[in-house]
């Protein structure tokens, strides 16, 4: 309900923690999905952003820790990640 | 506990497009430390590779084709079991299951063991009553209908089908075709080779995932391996998987299972559509030509279907390892004429004599004589 309720505040754009969750993520950025034996590779960022979704947070505060962390503007940034996040919803059958 | 008895596996044809199981079901025994028995591999063709692999079996005989009828089958079964003493029979083709079902009060005589389902139970995971089992268990289910004619490929539109659909045996073959011309060769294939009905099945598109599991007649599933195939052959079989967990074909699986009370090894075949829903393709009634994954993934399910006949305890399977894959290759196996021939001539060899066993098998002309199969 928490989960349902967190994913209509960000307008469903962001993949669900909880799926997220399943999926094993190596440190060389190979990703597999236990349930639906799929994988794919994601680079530094791709690997970064996932482990913060994971751990449930929003597009707002994404935005703004990896704002800090990448000389990107506000705009290009988003686009990325809404992007990656599209990317990542489609692979866990979001 | 350690398992020193005669095990005889048929469905030794282990073709590299579309391999039978049984050479995998002997794989499994073989590797497993529990199992220190004989293993009896039981083939139907000369050719079939698993009658020559010493790895994995001990000896080797040919069986009539199931079309040769019950009588030739069990003269030929009669033959070996005077030469190997079979403690157990793990029939692994579609097409035995039938007639081993039937004659199972001559195993009972003869002290064979086996797990198999009852005539019942049988029927009604056949292709043609997958629909109905599917809405019992309360998961979709592609139609199927019975075709007798090739006739209906033409005017099918007139019932609400359309291309591309599947054309497949009973107990064997599928064909994905795109017209009525293709659809009538397939369905006279399909009934040259296995006989009618033929059935046709409205095409699901999507991915394919596996669930092979042993049931204990009651229905229950006493341990399951699911599989995503990730690489096909030309047949659409499986040339590379790897294992998964998913709790919704756990569910559907388990649903299925209890609702016919199966009993013994079978393998759940569903496409997941592109709505995310999984589809009822099949429902086979012996393990998959993939089961070494059961045993790589550490859930050794031939090595438990003997442990369930022998009524021993069954230990505690580890939890499901998603993400282990299979990826099968071609070996070219060399086999000396004097091997061929002694399987054409005599209807079988020993591969790993027992000491001070002689030459029995070799010796033995019955089963050439009884199965008549060209090689």
């Amino acid at each position: 309900m928490v989960e349902q309720q967190k994913r209509e505040n960000t307008g469903a754009v962001l993949p669900s923690a909880q799926s997220l969750r399943r999926l094993a993520i190596s440190e060389s950025g190979f990703v597999f999905d236990p349930m639906s034996g799929h994988h794919f590779t994601v680079n530094e960022t791709g690997l970064e952003i996932l482990r913060h979704l994971q751990k449930d947070q929003d597009l707002a505060e994404l935005l703004a820790l990896l704002g800090q962390e990448y000389s990107v503007g506000t705009r290009e940034l988003e686009r990325d990640v809404l992007e990656f996040a599209g990317m990542l919803r489609k692979f866990v059958g979001d | 506990m350690s398992i020193d008895i005669t095990v005889a596996i048929t469905g030794m044809n282990a073709r590299a497009d579309n391999p039978g199981p049984g050479v995998a079901v002997a794989r499994c025994l073989r590797e497993a430390p529990e199992f220190t028995g004989r293993i009896i591999g039981l083939g139907y063709d000369a050719l079939d590779p698993g009658l020559y692999l010493r790895e994995y079996c001990d000896a080797a005989y040919l069986l009539p084709y199931p079309s040769a009828g019950d009588e030739a089958f069990m003269t030929s079964l009669r033959a070996i079991h005077d030469i190997e003493k079979i403690d157990i029979i793990l029939p692994c083709l579609d097409a035995e299951l039938p007639g081993m079902v039937r004659l199972t009060p001559q195993f009972d005589e003869m002290g064979i063991r086996y797990f198999l389902p009852t005539p019942e139970q049988l029927r009604l995971r056949n292709k043609d009553r997958l629909p109905e089992l599917a809405r019992h268990a309360g998961i979709h289910c592609p139609e199927i209908k019975t075709v007798t004619h090739s006739g209906f490929f033409y005017q099918c539109q007139e019932e609400g089908w359309s291309y591309p659909m599947v054309v497949k045996g009973l107990f064997y073959g599928a064909h994905i075709v795109h017209n009525a011309d293709q659809a009538a060769d397939a369905f006279r294939e399909i009934a040259a080779q296995w006989g009618y009905p033929v059935l046709v099945q409205r095409l699901v598109e999507g991915e394919e995932y596996n669930l092979t599991a042993v049931c204990d007649g009651s229905g229950q599933m006493l341990g399951e391996v699911m599989m995503k195939k990730m690489a096909v052959t030309d047949k659409g079989k499986a040339w590379s998987g790897v294992s998964i967990f998913d709790q919704t074909l756990y569910d559907a699986s388990a649903a299925l299972i209890k609702a016919i009370n199966w009993r013994g090894p079978l393998e759940v075949e569903v496409m997941r559509d592109n709505t995310g829903h999984y589809q009822l393709i099949e429902i086979n009634p012996r393990f998959p030509a993939w089961i070494y994954l059961s045993a790589g993934v550490g859930r050794n399910l031939p090595l438990m279907l003997l442990q369930l006949i022998l009524e021993q305890e069954i230990p505690e399977l580890p939890a499901a390892r998603p993400g282990v894959l299979f990826i099968r290759h071609a070996v070219e196996n060399i086999v000396q004429q004097s091997e061929f021939e002694a399987v054409i001539m005599n209807g079988g060899q020993q591969l790993n004599p027992v000491p001070g066993a002689g030459q029995a098998a070799t010796d033995n002309q019955s089963t050439a004589q009884a199965t008549g199969n060209e090689p």
